[in-house]
């Protein structure tokens, strides 16, 4: 393949890289940012949006950057996601507890790019420098409350079980370069095209193992509770959606083109890891009682019905996981930015008991989390029903191996059920221990659109949800 | 153009909105929020009730196919269609006629977050009419599992001591139950490709598929209707819901499952039910004769009118399964009865209860001495029970067990043990509760019924009496479906 630097087919990515560097700068020199800062992060995130959505489509830098309509449908939600992590998640929560840093800003736009090259990987190294960009920044956000312990504890964890993750997804890259000869996903398809021999399997399972471990499938998911918990509220609403969104693309991507000639075994293997990650998500959850560990398991069951959705493979089934992930996100989102907005007595609500009474307190908030948490349990009409809906019908048309999974995860819903009744028991049944303070107002926006989306509005967008998630996944037929 | 399908089942919704803004802009605790959402409710069922009545009247009953059909393309595939039948008509009438009386009976017991309770029946009687009109498999999903949350609410906020307890055994069953259902309903439109309701009841499946799929929603219905032994939710979620969630439980949300029975199992799955039969027969018997004996040594009314519901659903389900014309309609016609009966009786505990706050039988005693009115009113429900000529129990017990003693004679000789037990229980009940010498001090006060009572109980009074003399009026709407869908079952039997 010849070296074709077409830098068109970037523009995102170099809208990208340029805001982040000219933001560090201007932080770094100006004596303090104001909002104008934040609202400069949010149109570079946007900028990046419409650019991705317009932009033009074909393989740049020797086929390490794939712009098609794949990566441009995951790079839109990617960014709105984060634009909406930039300002009224993050900015309004550090404000009011004074450790808003410049730093923030810049380290979202460059998880963002990170993301952003994910998603467009078209090779080995492409895909592992989308990861590493987006997990450094991530590792940073997970510890920006500097002065918590929680907060840093949360960043170390992450951190040490990342860079492990990292070592076997490059060992794993290695040992599919060493046997097939080549880094490209196309070129290790061809060299595989017959099945793939033990070398490259064994390099295949490193490589699931890794980005096992950023989605935060069972039996990868150690961390996640314990960074949900510690890391600041409105980053988890951010990192619980977007970068799992990203990595889930990307590892579509990679099965899917790099390694379809070996398609049964990493069927079988996606699809234990799916059943485990539902069965762990549903059950540990029960034990839990402070809500962000318990989104952290229920985060888990959800990647399950992702990799489900994965392991059906095809085009429906890279569009149900693609559908199901924007799904979520939006659903987690929303979740964290109720909880984010939420202080009772200058404290983070956090716990059940915390959450006694809140349909008396603030009816508009629980009856938020409530659509949230019908989501997460997947009750229609709700949009965690229709994510489901896309994944089963994917499952069931590949075949009984995926039909069995799919029944397996959907009895693993009903015991998930008992804690997302729990909360909506709690909120709605519970006397209130005392007033919560007033929330902040964009947050409360976002809590509410998104809670919108999730029911009523998912039943009208889905009519061109449909449309546009079956174009992207067009490249997996 | 709107239908009128979607007007009857939507128009709650207006309500819903209504309220919804009243909360919104009436300021906080404003003393007449309340009054105005009871009014609003109120008129929005009485509403609908007046369309479902103009939709009965115009429906044509000589016509065995599926009538006010609406249908609009969706996404995936899935569309947005609507349509009544003989089978489906009259059950959104009788959930039209018993949502007003539910908000009357809740206008004075209910006096804690008002909106939100009417807010939660209002959505409820949307789901429920949906349920029914809905030909899509997975439209009438949504409307079928979504009302598990007001239902939810309504026990879990509403209900008596234990009602977290209930509120929980009532989801989780139901929905363990509907889940497997969903696999079953993917799994039937990804092989028939279609989810239309219409066209999958002529999609021949392979024998070997139809054994799975009918017990997949058998697992769903049988919880639903409830059937034994996956009847234990029901007791306890009537004990604690309040009056008005007992009447929409036993009169309505139980029907659901026959009605499914009624629409997909015999229709889509024939060779399956031929299969199951037996079982349904024996589960049935089982039903009727266990829960009439559980009934009969209950100290709680409302529990033993529980119990009593289970074991008049098991006619139900013996008449559905018995493959014959005589059989399917007395299945309907004693859902249709049984929805105006146990409705009826769930409010006679009602009343008692709204003035004593207990059900226990031992409290009571001899109301009859203080309540003449309340007392007869609570004999005709009896009557109706137990299966009075006369009234409309009898039409339907009798039509269920005619049809399905050409199917099985001894199902049937079984059954009618029932009919007996169902007098001993409802007559010892009555006996205990409303005859005899006041001996409880705390009764002699005790007021007969209010002038919203006697209007609660007007329209089913004339209900039981109308369905039981003359009978002809549903089978004239449910004649021709019933029919068709008998003869296109015993084809697919011969076939």
């Amino acid at each position: 393949m010849p070296l074709s630097f077409n830098a068109s087919l970037a523009v995102p990515e170099l809208i990208l890289a340029g805001s982040a560097m000219a933001l560090l700068i201007w932080g770094a020199y100006a004596r303090r940012t104001g909002a104008l800062f934040i609202h400069a992060a949010v149109l570079a995130l946007l900028a990046a949006a419409v650019a991705a959505a317009v932009g033009p489509v074909g393989r740049a830098f020797g086929g390490g950057l794939i712009a098609d309509d794949w990566a441009s449908f995951a790079k839109v939600a990617i960014f709105l996601a984060s634009a909406v992590a930039v300002h009224p998640l993050c900015d309004q929560w550090f404000t009011r507890r004074g450790t808003q840093r410049f730093e923030l800003s810049v380290l979202i736009v460059l998880a963002a790019l990170g993301m952003s090259i994910m998603v467009s990987a078209g090779d080995l190294i492409s895909l592992y420098v989308g990861i590493e960009l987006h997990s450094l920044a991530l590792y940073v956000l997970a510890a920006f409350q500097r002065d918590d312990a929680k907060s840093s504890e949360a960043g170390l964890k992450y951190f040490v079980l990342g860079a492990l993750s990292s070592g076997l997804l490059l060992y794993g890259a290695s040992l599919v370069y060493g046997f097939a000869g080549t880094v490209s996903f196309t070129g290790i398809a061809a060299a595989t095209h017959g099945g793939a021999n033990v070398g490259v399997l064994f390099g295949l399972i490193f490589l699931i193992c890794g980005i096992g471990f950023k989605v935060s499938a069972a039996p990868f998911h150690m961390w996640t509770p314990d960074v949900y918990e510690g890391a600041p509220t409105p980053v988890v609403g951010f990192f619980a959606g977007a970068p799992k969104l990203a990595a889930m693309a990307l590892f579509a991507r990679l099965l899917t083109t790099a390694f379809p000639g070996a398609t049964e075994q990493w069927r079988g293997v996606v699809l234990i890891i799916a059943i485990l990650s539902v069965l762990v998500g549903a059950f540990a959850g029960l034990a839990q009682s402070n809500l962000k560990r318990l989104w952290a398991y229920s985060s888990i069951a959800n990647i399950g019905y992702a990799l489900i959705g994965l392991a059906a493979g095809g085009q429906a089934g890279v569009q149900s996981m693609l559908l199901f992930m924007v799904l979520y996100t939006i659903d987690v989102t929303g979740f964290f930015a109720c909880l984010a907005a939420l202080e009772r007595g200058g404290k983070p609500m956090e716990t059940f008991d915390d959450f006694a009474g809140l349909m008396r307190e603030r009816p508009g908030l629980a009856l938020a989390l409530t659509a949230f948490a019908l989501s997460a349990l997947g009750l229609p009409p709700f949009s965690g029903f229709w994510a489901k809906f896309y994944v089963f019908k994917a499952a069931l048309a590949a075949g009984p191996l995926t039909t069995w999974a799919a029944v397996a995860a959907l009895i693993g819903s009903v015991v998930a059920a008992f804690y997302y009744l729990r909360l909506i028991k709690v909120m709605w049944l519970d006397p209130a221990p005392g007033p919560t303070e007033a929330p902040p107002g964009p947050t409360v926006a976002v809590a509410y659109a998104t809670a919108l989306f999730a029911f009523p509005a998912v039943m009208a967008a889905l009519i061109f949800l449909d449309r546009w998630s079956a174009i992207a996944a067009a490249f997996a037929r | 153009m709107v239908g009128l399908l979607s007007l009857v089942t939507f128009l709650p919704l207006v309500g819903v909105a209504a309220i919804m803004a009243l909360k919104l802009f009436a300021p906080a605790g404003h003393p007449g929020a309340p009054g105005a959402a009871r009014w609003i409710a109120l008129a929005i069922t009485v509403a609908t009730l007046a369309l479902a009545v103009v939709l009965v009247a115009s429906f044509d009953g000589s016509k065995p196919g599926f009538q006010f059909v609406e249908d609009a393309p969706w996404f995936a595939g899935l569309h947005y269609r609507m349509g009544v039948d003989g089978v489906s008509v009259l059950f959104v009438l009788l959930t039209a006629f018993l949502m007003p009386i539910c908000i009357l009976a809740s206008w004075k017991s209910i006096t804690d977050r008002v909106l939100e309770y009417m807010v939660a029946f209002l959505v409820l009687e949307t789901l429920v009419i949906g349920v029914f009109c809905a030909l899509d498999l997975i439209l009438f999903y949504l409307f079928f599992e979504g009302q598990l949350i007001p239902m939810f609410l309504i026990i879990g906020i509403w209900g008596g001591q234990r009602r977290v307890y209930a509120a929980f055994k009532f989801f989780l069953y139901t929905l363990l139950g509907s889940v497997l259902m969903l696999a079953a309903i993917l799994w039937m439109v990804s092989a028939a490709h279609t989810s239309s309701i219409p066209a999958l009841m002529h999609f021949k499946f392979a024998p070997q598929a139809q054994t799975w799929l009918w017990l997949a929603f058998f697992a769903s219905f049988a919880v639903k209707m409830p059937m034994w032994p996956v009847h234990t939710w029901l007791p306890d979620a009537h004990v604690e819901a309040p009056t008005a969630g007992s009447v929409i439980l036993a009169g309505i949300l139980l029907k659901m499952g026959g009605y499914g029975f009624l629409r997909f199992s015999l229709p889509m799955f024939p060779t399956a039910s031929v299969e199951f039969t037996p079982l349904i027969f024996t589960l049935s018997v089982i039903a009727i004769v266990y829960t009439s004996l559980v009934a009969f040594r209950q100290t709680d009314i409302k529990k033993l009118i529980a119990y009593s519901s289970v074991a008049h659903m098991g006619f139900v389900t013996m008449g559905i399964f018995s493959g014959n014309v005589q059989g399917e309609q007395g299945a309907i016609f004693q859902m249709l009865s049984h929805g105006v009966i146990s409705g009826a009786l769930f409010l006679c505990v009602g009343v008692v209860y709204d003035r004593m706050h207990t059900r226990e039988i031992a409290f009571y005693g001899g109301l009859v001495n203080r309540m003449p009115w309340y007392a007869a009113v609570f004999m005709l429900f009896t009557m109706g029970n137990v299966g009075l000529p006369g009234t409309s129990g009898f039409v339907g017990e009798i039509l269920t067990m005619t049809g399905t003693y050409q199917a099985s004679t001894w199902t049937v000789i079984i059954a009618a043990t029932g009919v007996i037990l169902s007098a001993v229980y409802m007559l010892t009940v009555y006996r205990r509760v409303v005859f005899g010498e006041i001996t409880n001090n705390a009764l002699a006060a005790i007021t007969d019924l209010s002038s919203r009572e006697v209007l609660i109980f007007a329209p089913l009074i004339v209900g039981t009496l109308v369905l039981g003399l003359a009978p002809d009026l549903i089978f004239q709407v449910t004649g021709a479906a019933t029919e068709s869908l008998v003869t296109a079952y015993r084809a697919a039997m011969g076939g």
